[in-house]
């Protein structure tokens, strides 16, 4: 187990130093002059030199590249072209909204899939079963984006009931924290949900036909007694997989979702970057982002392992 | 004339970096009575940092100018230049010296007394400490002097126009010596309002300053929140999350709004230019026939009506309504396709339409690209992102042969007078009437840019396809909306909420 950490650890490290490389040059290749959009139609060609010079842009690449990832190493961003402000603890705060987005929307859909998926798995041959099955197919249709701009209309500009969008911090008013958040939540959530629900259906499904729940059953328990005690925690193998690889595909989702909701994360953050072309900061979050993917990945498969006596 | 600068604002995506915000509950009145009432206002690029002298952008001056700062002179509704922090201003002979007679009793927020010593350290770091190109418009200033506490006299190098018009905007905003230090996060000034709070990506809220020398204001906060999407700021108002949308970006979501028990439609005029720009340095515009022949192919009511909903005003040349010096020149080329077709001489061309990815110039585009295929111009209409990619190849390279793009920069008619501008317009009779205008009596100022207004349009240097609107819709009992949006700054002295 320790030689396996190690050796993960390092892929885990090495990925991010290809990461970095990749997303620098990405940039690079970015057409639009940073210094040319800081002046805007002010610009005269002496005036976007001057800046260049000041932005550090006029540099050779690799001369950048250094700078840049041997600041990131010793968690120094840089500052912003746009701002003059520091990026690390612009990227910091943002983070904190979008981790909120991003764990509450995978509530929502564990809170969902769960339970619908066994009950699915279950009852696959009752037209409930089929019922919830269908409805998931459904939901996997629907992008977070669109079910958010459904439930503003609805919940919003209908009902009336909740804010069309706006992120009140939790220290300023717990209440209204809760209230900005719930329709992201489900946006997030219902679409995740119904793809999870469908992923712990047919792994319950695959578990129920194994033969140690026969053999469990034929002992005597009941149907759901004995997935209850030997066949969730083997179901939750695949699933937990399918959670890592979807909890990436929600942080790139709340990116969209932000927008809709008008809320200051990471994403908004990330828009606002590619628009000024302040490139620092873009590459920043974008690093974020990277690293979170291979640290949920990371974090995946040795949890793979703890579940799984079997790869030990 | 003042040289350049558009902030190609208006049209959605901003050039600012703006983020978001729409969240009752705050900033949305919790008290009630009428001493707690507070308003909060959509708008849709929020400022980089708060430091205007050091900063691009026109979020900054949006919201801080005539609110938190204030000059000695400001803008009013209708274009006039009117005393604010100066009582009166007495103009020598040679209209080289300005004596300004400053009111008493003013504070700035510090606690600082406002005097004469302020406006010579005021005008005086716009030489020294601003970074803003825009400064030299500022140039003709010679010296500034303090006579007493209360008289502040500026010299010119010569006699100059645009130098109580500039003194209007942000380079006339008066700070205080001690209050300099943290432009960027603590603005120090005289105004009606002082900074509550910014929540960065979200909102600036502004609170009523108790020891404000004019009349207090009527709100004891006022909240611009910012919003990328225009959805989303649309969104809000319809659900109480904002008082006011500060611009509408787009005419169609108008009818939401439709409601006159629960909101109210203002719409004024903008120093907003839509110009459809032709570059007169490569063919086929450089021949001035057909540049002409493009004015007479359009038909801009027609061009209002569709793109734009009709709102917004026809203009024909560089010079919105709101300046003394406007003459409606919309009568210069009217449209007549058969009269386009003759200037061209029968001949057809293959052009690049090169627009940025704003809504009123996509929607613009298709018209102009319909109108102009029927005389035998066929326009490629390619829009480009809007700011890096538009400014990159439209803007900096010049590489286009047609743009569209509001120009909303103030009395900008001298952007047509650089013939390295993107236009690339070359006549150096326009150049000599805008210097002749600034040197000369407010008469003769007037005579010469009517006559350059008129230049630019008989040359056919672009062509004006409308006066962009301003739109600005509000909850029912919002008074005190500014009408018309020709000044820097959204000025919230005024608002009240019944």
């Amino acid at each position: 187990m320790i030689l396996y950490l190690v050796k993960r650890l390092a892929v885990l490290l090495a990925s991010t130093v290809v990461a970095a490389v990749a997303v620098f040059a990405f940039m690079a290749l970015l057409p639009g002059d940073p210094a040319e959009i800081a002046l805007g139609v002010n610009a005269t060609p002496e005036a976007v030199a001057d800046l260049r010079h000041r932005f550090g842009t006029d540099r050779p690449p690799a001369v950048q590249f250094l700078d840049w990832f041997g600041g990131l190493v010793q968690g120094d961003f840089g500052t912003s072209y746009v701002t003059s402000a520091p990026i690390g603890p612009q990227i910091s705060d943002r983070l904190g909204v979008t981790a909120v987005l991003v764990l509450g929307g995978m509530a929502v859909a564990l809170v969902l899939a769960v339970p619908l998926g066994t009950f699915a798995a279950v009852h696959h041959r009752d037209p409930l079963g089929a019922a919830i099955s269908a409805a998931s197919q459904v939901g996997i249709a629907v992008p977070a984006f669109l079910a958010g701009i459904l439930l503003v209309f609805v919940f919003a500009v209908q009902a009336q009931v909740l804010p069309s969008g706006g992120y009140v911090p939790i220290a300023d008013d717990p209440g209204e924290w809760l209230r900005g958040l719930l329709l992201p939540w489900l946006s997030l959530g219902l679409v995740q949900g119904a793809v999870l629900t469908r992923y712990v259906r047919s792994a319950v499904l695959d578990v129920m036909r194994e033969d140690y729940l026969r053999t469990a059953r034929a002992k005597g328990r009941g149907r759901t007694g004995a997935l209850w005690r030997h066949g969730l925690r083997n179901a939750s193998v695949p699933v937990v997989t399918v959670l890592g690889l979807q909890l990436a595909t929600l942080l790139i989702g709340a990116v969209v979702v932000e927008r809709v909701f008008v809320i200051p994360g990471l994403g908004d953050l990330l828009l606002n970057g590619v628009a000024g072309r302040d490139l620092l900061l873009v590459q920043g979050v974008v690093m974020v982002l990277v690293a979170a993917v291979l640290l949920i990945n990371f974090v995946v498969d040795v949890t793979y392992h703890l579940l799984d006596p079997r790869l030990r | 004339m003042r040289r350049i600068g558009i902030w190609i604002a208006a049209g959605g995506l901003l050039l600012a970096t703006a983020a978001c915000g729409g969240s009752p509950g705050n900033g949305s009145g919790s008290g009630g009575g009428a001493k707690t009432q507070s308003l909060s206002v959509g708008a849709v690029a929020e400022p980089a940092n708060l430091d205007f002298t050091s900063t691009e952008g026109a979020a900054i001056p949006q919201i801080l100018l005539v609110n938190v700062y204030e000059g000695l002179v400001k803008l009013d509704q209708n274009g006039e230049i009117v005393p604010l922090l100066a009582e009166k201003w007495d103009v020598s002979g040679d209209r080289k010296t300005y004596t300004f007679t400053l009111r008493k009793n003013v504070k700035f927020s510090s606690g600082a007394p406002f005097t004469a010593d302020d406006v010579v350290f005021s005008l005086g770091r716009v030489k020294t400490d601003w970074k803003l190109k825009i400064k030299t418009q500022l140039d003709v200033v010679d010296k500034v002097e303090k006579k007493d506490d209360s008289t502040a006299v500026v010299t010119l190098k010569r006699p100059s126009n645009g130098f109580l018009y500039a003194m209007t905007s942000r380079l006339g905003a008066m700070f205080s010596r001690t209050g300099v230090a943290d432009l960027a996060n603590k603005p120090v000034g005289t105004g009606p309002y002082v900074l509550g709070a910014w929540r960065r990506g979200d909102s600036i809220r502004l609170d009523a300053n108790p020891s404000y020398w004019g009349t207090k204001p009527a709100l004891s906060s006022v909240t611009m929140k910012y919003f990328k999407d225009a959805t989303a700021m649309n969104n809000a108002l319809l659900t109480g999350g904002i008082d006011v949308i500060s611009s509408v970006q787009a005419p169609e979501s108008l009818q939401q709004f439709a409601d006159p028990n629960r909101f109210q439609t203002v719409e004024g005029t903008t120093n907003g230019e839509v110009v459809l720009s032709m570059n007169n340095g490569r063919p086929p515009f450089d021949d001035k026939k057909v540049r002409q022949a493009v004015r007479h192919a359009i038909d801009h009511k027609a061009l209002l009506d569709t793109a734009w909903a009709g709102r917004g005003q026809l203009i024909g040349s560089m010079v919105p309504p709101t300046d003394p010096w406007y003459e409606d020149r919309t009568g210069d080329y009217p449209y007549d396709p058969a009269k386009a077709k003759e200037l061209l001489g029968g001949k057809t061309y293959a052009v690049k339409m090169r627009i940025p990815n704003l809504p009123y110039a996509v929607s613009s585009a298709q018209v102009v690209k319909s109108q102009l295929a029927q005389v035998g111009i066929n326009a490629e209409i390619e829009p480009l992102e809007f700011p890096a990619r538009w400014l990159d190849q439209v803007f900096s390279k010049g590489d286009y042969d047609l743009s569209i793009i509001n120009h909303v920069e103030p009395r900008d008619m001298g952007i047509f007078a650089d013939k390295s501008y993107y236009f690339h317009y070359d006549n150096p009779e326009f150049g000599k009437l805008l210097a002749s205008a600034d040197e000369g009596t407010e008469q003769q100022q007037a005579d010469d840019l009517k006559q350059a207004a008129k230049l630019l349009s008989d040359d056919a240097a672009a062509d004006w396809l409308f006066l962009f609107p301003n739109l600005i819709v509000a909850k029912k009992g919002v008074t005190g909306l500014p009408k018309n949006a020709i000044a820097e700054s959204f000025d919230f002295t005024a608002l009240a909420k019944q």
